[in-house]
């Protein structure tokens, strides 16, 4: 009997988690609609978005420089051990370039991103309305949709593409700094191999494009999460959790959807 | 005084019911402000106080009946409109809700830059004339951290009447403050009230302290208007709910156990089960 | 003040981040390397290409001088017809030879070019009729077992 009950009760425990689930992305979806206007009205003020943007993207830029330059020197050393035994050590720089800039760069930043700023963003938020900030600033007369959240999501959205061409950009010179100091290999081949196996349009763009598409996610996750935080230091650090629990894996999922369809075009 | 009291409410609540999760907060409620008067909302723990500034203005909507503020009906505003009236409405939150990244003087400054073109300099004058007021111009470039709780509430103050509002709402302002920035809380709401013709409405538990400031008082309980009067009818009345509200008795009619079963039995049943 | 040198933090953020794109654009990719105008296209037919793409390096004594622009089959010969883009400062004579090599066991594939003798240069739209194909590593394995089993 007790075996039946534990798994009507499991049962029951994964009903609730799917309708929890569900109904947290339809009010995600909700808040995004009321969030659009917003996005637009606060353009004319551009100056919110450059102080958000120094927020998230410029405290950010530390960590993603020296992740980036490690991550691209690991590559190095690990795509030579490998290439070298097949005699192909010339392809080194063609295979640290296809893996930062299709993967690494933008999934690596992205990740990086939401545990940086995104959860910084959420419990900023959430503070402010545990604080009666945002109720306040209704009281005024000022929309907080417009003066605190769509500048933090535009400045999110911004951010986090020019992050991943900046960590991608980073990780090839420190492989090309371990490839050619380190390892002895040609400069002037590290970077012909490159040229003639990594394509602009597919490549480059290709990963413009999905680290556009993690900025906006998680941008979107991090406003929501700190605007439909409980009011309490409880709710707000719960919110903070889940921005990152969530984003990152918005970040994976999407990523292999997307990989899956630009492998596909191609 | 007593002509403004006589004329047309400037907040008028008519028959308002509303529910929070199911349990009413008010059932037909009714209450007016005159313009020009400190109207004290009182009422123990729980009665609904701060849920009536909402409704006020207009960031909750009465189930029933409606709330009309400047003759204008809060509830069904578009919301541009209820935005263009909200500029007129000053708030005090219990909590100062001071904006934490900003300095004291971009605090007071924010209502201004963001509903007003004013140039620079008028902007800096206007926001030394708020601090002036609530004696804080010396600390015009202090963060709300750094603040006590009574001066970020005088802070809170000046920035409510940036605009020069019709009136303001007080949520709790006499909690959780010594007794001196108490002090200069209270003589600040009376001062400002009427050397700037505002209409004042104070949400409080604090018997004294609304007895000293109000023209009226509102005593709720149990969702709608148990009595009200001026504070010196107030201190008269034989009403058992309000001496014991006014004096501060733990037992009455308002009862000292939160509604339950008969001891001995709850007791029993506990043992039984 | 502070708002003036955050926004100059910002303004450097953006330029550093336009041009890592700038940079992964023409250095690490391939958009500047020939541009229109600078280059001849030449053909040569191919009976294997191997795994060349296009794109692929066109070398003489291992320096590049140009890249495959695209690979196509003759309907009539089914032969492979890959044209090659070849920077115009460079010139061939007509006899040349083209080959298809790769680079290591398993790296990328190219073509390199071998001169010839003849006075009479290659021109825009002229054919390479030399070619050697790619070798195909399973093919040479093949041979090489089938080979062995004959003797056996």
């Amino acid at each position: 009997m007790s075996a039946i009950t534990r798994v009507t009760a499991g049962i029951q425990h994964l009903g609730r988690r799917v309708i929890d689930g569900t109904s947290r992305l339809g009010r995600a979806t909700l808040f995004l609609a009321r969030l659009v206007p917003g996005l637009g009205a606060v353009l004319l003020r551009a100056r919110l978005i450059v102080q958000q943007l120094y927020m998230t993207g410029v405290l950010t830029l530390v960590i993603i420089l020296v992740s980036g330059a490690f991550v691209g020197m690991i590559l190095a050393l690990e795509g030579y051990n490998t290439l070298v035994k097949y005699d192909a050590q010339s392809s080194l720089g063609l295979l640290v370039a296809l893996s930062l800039t299709r993967e690494l760069g933008p999934v690596l930043t992205a990740l990086l991103f939401a545990g940086r700023a995104g959860s910084a963003l959420t419990a900023e938020i959430g503070l402010m309305k545990a604080t009666e900030q945002l109720a306040g600033m209704e009281m005024m007369a000022v929309d907080p949709l417009v003066r605190v959240v769509a500048p933090r999501f535009w400045a999110g959205w911004i951010a986090v593409p020019l992050l991943a061409m900046i960590f991608t950009a980073v990780g090839i010179l420190g492989a090309y700094v371990v490839a050619v100091g380190a390892l002895g290999l040609d400069g002037g081949v590290f970077w012909s191999q490159m040229q003639s196996g990594v394509s602009v349009t597919n490549d480059v763009m290709g990963g413009l494009i999905k680290s556009a598409v993690f900025g906006f996610v998680i941008s979107w996750i991090a406003v929501f999460e700190g605007y439909d935080a409980k009011p309490t230091s409880e709710g707000v650090s719960r919110a903070t959790t889940r921005t990152v629990v969530s984003s990152s894996l918005a970040i994976l999922g999407l990523d292999f959807i997307m990989t899956a369809f630009m492998l596909r075009g191609l | 005084m007593d002509t403004t009291i006589k004329s047309e409410p400037l907040v008028a609540v008519r028959g308002v019911s509303f529910f929070r999760d199911g349990r009413p907060i008010f059932r037909d409620l009714h209450l007016t402000v005159a313009p020009g008067s400190v109207t004290a909302i009182m009422g123990g723990s729980g009665a609904g106080k701060t849920t009536l500034l909402s409704l006020i203005g207009g960031r909750l909507e009465p189930h029933t009946g409606e709330v009309q503020v400047a003759g204008e009906v809060v509830g069904s505003l578009p919301r541009k409109a209820l935005f263009a009236l909200r500029k007129r409405m000053g708030m005090l939150f219990q909590s100062s809700a001071l904006l934490t990244d900003l300095d004291v003087y971009e605090n007071v400054a924010f209502p201004m830059r963001e509903h007003t073109r004013l140039p620079e300099a008028l902007i800096h004058h206007l926001v030394l004339m708020k601090l002036e007021l609530v004696g804080l111009r010396g600390a015009r470039g202090l963060y709300p951290a750094e603040l006590s709780g009574g001066m970020a509430r005088r802070v809170a103050l000046a920035r409510a009447i940036a605009l020069d509002p019709m009136m303001v709402m007080y949520d709790e302002p006499f909690t959780g403050l010594d007794p001196i920035s108490m002090g200069v809380i209270v003589k600040l709401i009376r001062d400002l009230n009427d050397a700037l013709g505002m209409t004042s409405i104070i949400v409080t538990h604090d018997v004294s302290e609304a007895c000293t400031i109000a023209d009226y008082i509102y005593l709720l309980g149990d969702g709608h208007v148990i009595a009200e009067g001026t504070p010196a009818e107030m201190q008269k009345t034989n009403s058992p709910e309000v001496r014991q509200f006014m004096a501060g008795l733990p037992d009455g009619p308002v009862a000292f156990h939160y509604p339950a079963n008969e001891y001995m039995a709850d007791i029993r049943a506990e043992v039984g089960s | 003040m502070q708002m003036k040198s955050m926004e100059f933090t910002v303004g450097l953020f953006v330029v550093a981040g336009l041009l890592a794109l700038a940079m992964l654009a023409l250095k690490v990719g391939n958009i500047h390397v020939l541009g229109a105008g600078q280059t001849y296209a030449v053909t040569a037919d191919f009976n294997n290409i191997g795994s060349l793409k296009s794109k692929a390096p066109v070398t003489v004594a291992g320096v590049r001088v140009g890249e495959v622009a695209a690979i196509t089959v003759d309907p009539i010969t089914y032969r492979a017809v890959v044209t090659l883009d070849i920077l115009k400062k460079y010139r061939f004579p007509r006899d040349s030879s083209a080959s298809i090599v790769t680079a290591g066991l398993l790296g990328e594939q190219y073509v390199s070019l071998s001169p010839g003798g003849s006075r009479h240069d290659l021109k825009n739209g002229g054919k390479i009729r030399i070619t050697q194909s790619a070798i195909v590593l399973e093919q040479i394995i093949s041979q090489l077992l089938y080979s062995k089993a004959g003797h056996s």
